[in-house]
């Protein structure tokens, strides 16, 4: 177990990068906090596949330095880093059983045999695949092979961290939850700094301590689950979290005031804000409709998810969602909508932008 | 349930009869016609019962060919399986030195098998070939048209050459076809490069291999032109493979009837040997799973 030190680190795969599109991964100062779990977000090819490879050593970064515990690692291999890895699709060693899988990473380390039995029936308990250690792993499910997979990453228990690049992708929906119970639960037992790299904002929200969140190969928030909802650093956060994401809105700020196309919006708290584009963003959960009071807006659609409704809106030909929940009334004439100011966030150049003081309604 | 009855459909299959028939059937069926027939010329033919069957199975000429072709065919497996799955594991695996040796690797392919046998009839002659020539400048006995031992050697080396080829890219395309994902992971369970071939790279090889050896099986057995033109089935009978053998038989001396049988009996071989293959091979896979 180790505290995980990124210092500049950035990397490109092309051999001579230039402007800094060329990177995949762009400079990244970071600390991994010993034994804590992280939940790497982002959609498809933002660099999180990329980080992760680096910190196990499967990659070299183009520049900068991985440090374990304040050591130098970034030019040593795999193994030397000690390092368990599950990977998105499930690899096991088609001709051995289920149980020489297990024992695999520990035989190749020269563990006592004694212990590894020990250990493989406990991992194998854990899986919850007793029964079928004895099986060849050919022609066993998708599922059964990621768990063998999940098992192989966890039998070692000196590992310095454990990274999963979307484990869980293959794997049916009921038996995910069961998964990442289990994961959360060695977390907690055995207190391994874990990276979880996955695309599903709840699969990271639920598993994490931290979530850091990457966009465009650049990690543009880290934070807990809340902060992510309540405060998202930069647009991307507030857009590819939450169901729906955050409105944004071209707005002028003047103080504690915005105007969006001409209508006054009143903020939670003064702003000083230059930049080229600024927005105001505002999470649909806090958004309401009324019947005379704020934004002028077109209701497109009602969508009943059960516990509230989802208002597909149109205001001056932006997206406004809006969550009303349960018991809250909706109806037809209701063609206004209003925000909280507190919750409103204002965005310059697609970065948060710093009240001045504290929030109104919040202790300082 | 009730069948529509259709006896007309009967000439919907008929096309393909016709064509099976010309070009298997009726062959096939001459060949069979002519192994239990004698003649002594102007097209007339006895009926000569199973006794060129008989001759065969007694005739030590026969056995001494099907054990040389036997040989031949094991050494060259045993030769070729491994060195293509070496050359294979060792050939870049993406960029232009890949496509490179593809091409380099798909060139003995391309040549035909009497260019072959001239290539390395020539190659190996002691006057101006360039290996024969240079192995008797260094003092080395090789002579193939005399030496029993020299004969052998080139034919193998020869097959070798021209056939590792083949196995080398089916074990090609069969390496391509494992995800990166399974040498990462091998690195991180600290396997040894001998565990990795032995339980990723080997096991997603297995189908193409099985077709690989026999396909080169099947080949090797019915090996004729390169050795006809190399060596011509000498010194002696040394290089007289099961082929060879057959087209003395049936060409030179042109008894119908005894190379009738001989084919039959070659052809019977193969099918055999192929299909023990082929099940014991299947069956192994089965067992794995």
């Amino acid at each position: 177990m180790a505290k995980i030190t990124l210092d500049n680190l950035a990397h490109s795969y092309m051999p001579n990068p230039g402007s800094e599109d060329d990177y995949a991964l762009k400079e990244l100062n970071h600390d991994w906090v010993d034994g804590e779990a992280y939940a790497l977000l982002g959609s498809s090819g933002c660099g999180k596949s990329t980080l992760l490879n680096i910190i196990s050593g499967l990659l070299h970064p183009s520049q900068g330095r991985i440090l374990f515990d304040g050591k130098d690692v970034t030019q040593t291999t795999t193994t030397q880093r000690n390092i368990a890895q599950v990977f998105q699709f499930p690899v096991v060693y088609d001709t051995m059983t289920v149980r020489q899988n297990l024992a695999f990473p520990l035989k190749n380390r020269g563990e006592d045999p004694k212990y590894i039995a020990e250990r493989v029936q406990q991992i194998g308990q854990m899986i919850g695949m007793e029964a079928t250690l004895d099986r060849k792993c050919r022609g066993l499910t998708a599922d059964a092979k990621q768990k063998i997979s999940l098992g192989r990453g966890m039998v070692r228990e000196d590992v310095n961290a454990l990274l999963f690049d979307e484990p869980l992708t293959v794997i049916d929906p009921h038996m995910k939850w069961e998964l990442r119970t289990q994961l959360k639960k060695l977390h907690h037992d055995f207190g391994h700094t874990m990276i979880y790299v996955t695309h599903d904002q709840t699969e990271a929200l639920t598993f994490a301590d931290k979530v850091v969140v990457m966009y465009d190969g650049r990690v543009v928030q880290i934070g807990t689950p809340e902060e992510l909802f309540e405060t998202p650093a930069h647009t991307f956060v507030g857009y590819f979290i939450g169901s729906p994401g955050m409105n944004v809105l071209p707005a002028q700020v003047d103080g504690t005031t915005a105007h969006v196309e001409g209508q006054a919006v009143p903020l939670g708290a003064g702003y000083a804000v230059s930049g080229k584009k600024v927005e105001i963003g505002v999470r649909p959960e806090f958004c309401t409709l009324t019947r005379d009071e704020g934004l002028p807006v077109k209701i497109n659609r009602i969508e009943d998810v059960g516990r509230h409704k989802i208002v597909r809106a149109r205001f001056e030909g932006h997206d406004v969602n809006i969550i009303a929940e349960e018991g809250q009334e909706v109806s037809a004439d209701m063609t206004r909508v209003t925000f909280d100011p507190a919750h409103v966030n204002v965005y310059a150049d697609d970065w948060r932008v710093a009240p001045h003081g504290a929030r109104k309604g919040e202790a300082a | 349930m009730d069948k529509t009855v259709n006896q007309k459909a009967w000439f919907l299959v008929l096309p393909v009869l016709l064509l099976v028939a010309f070009s298997a059937v009726i062959p096939l069926m001459t060949v069979v016609n002519y192994s239990v027939q004698d003649t002594f010329g102007n097209n007339q033919f006895f009926w000569a019962g199973l006794a060129w069957f008989e001759d065969l199975l007694e005739s030590e000429r026969m056995w001494d060919a099907l054990q040389r072709q036997m040989i031949f065919s094991a050494i060259i497996l045993a030769i070729e399986v491994p060195l293509g799955i070496f050359v294979a594991l060792n050939m870049p695996k993406k960029g232009f030195w890949a496509s490179f040796c593809l091409v380099v690797m798909s060139l003995p392919l391309l040549i035909p098998w009497n260019v072959v046998g001239t290539i390395w009839q020539i190659f190996g002659r002691v006057d101006i070939g360039l290996l024969g020539y240079t192995l008797d400048a260094l003092g080395i006995s090789y002579n193939y048209t005399q030496d029993f031992f020299a004969a052998w050697t080139t034919l193998i080396v020869m097959d070798v050459w021209h056939w590792t080829s083949l196995v080398a890219l089916l074990a090609y395309a069969g390496l391509q076809s494992i995800p990166d994902a399974y040498y990462q992971a091998a690195k991180i369970d600290q396997a040894s490069r001998w565990a990795v071939f032995r339980f990723i790279e080997l096991p997603k090889m297995m189908g193409v291999l099985m077709i690989a050896i026999l396909l080169r099986f099947m080949d090797s057995f019915m090996i004729y032109t390169e050795p006809f033109v190399v060596t011509g089935g000498g010194p002696g009978n040394a290089t007289t493979f099961l082929s060879i053998d057959l087209v003395k038989m049936a060409l030179g001396q042109f008894d119908l009837g005894p190379a009738a049988a001989f084919s039959l009996m070659y052809f019977l071989v193969i099918l055999l040997i192929s299909w023990v293959f082929y099940t014991v091979m299947v069956n192994l896979d089965k067992r794995e799973s």
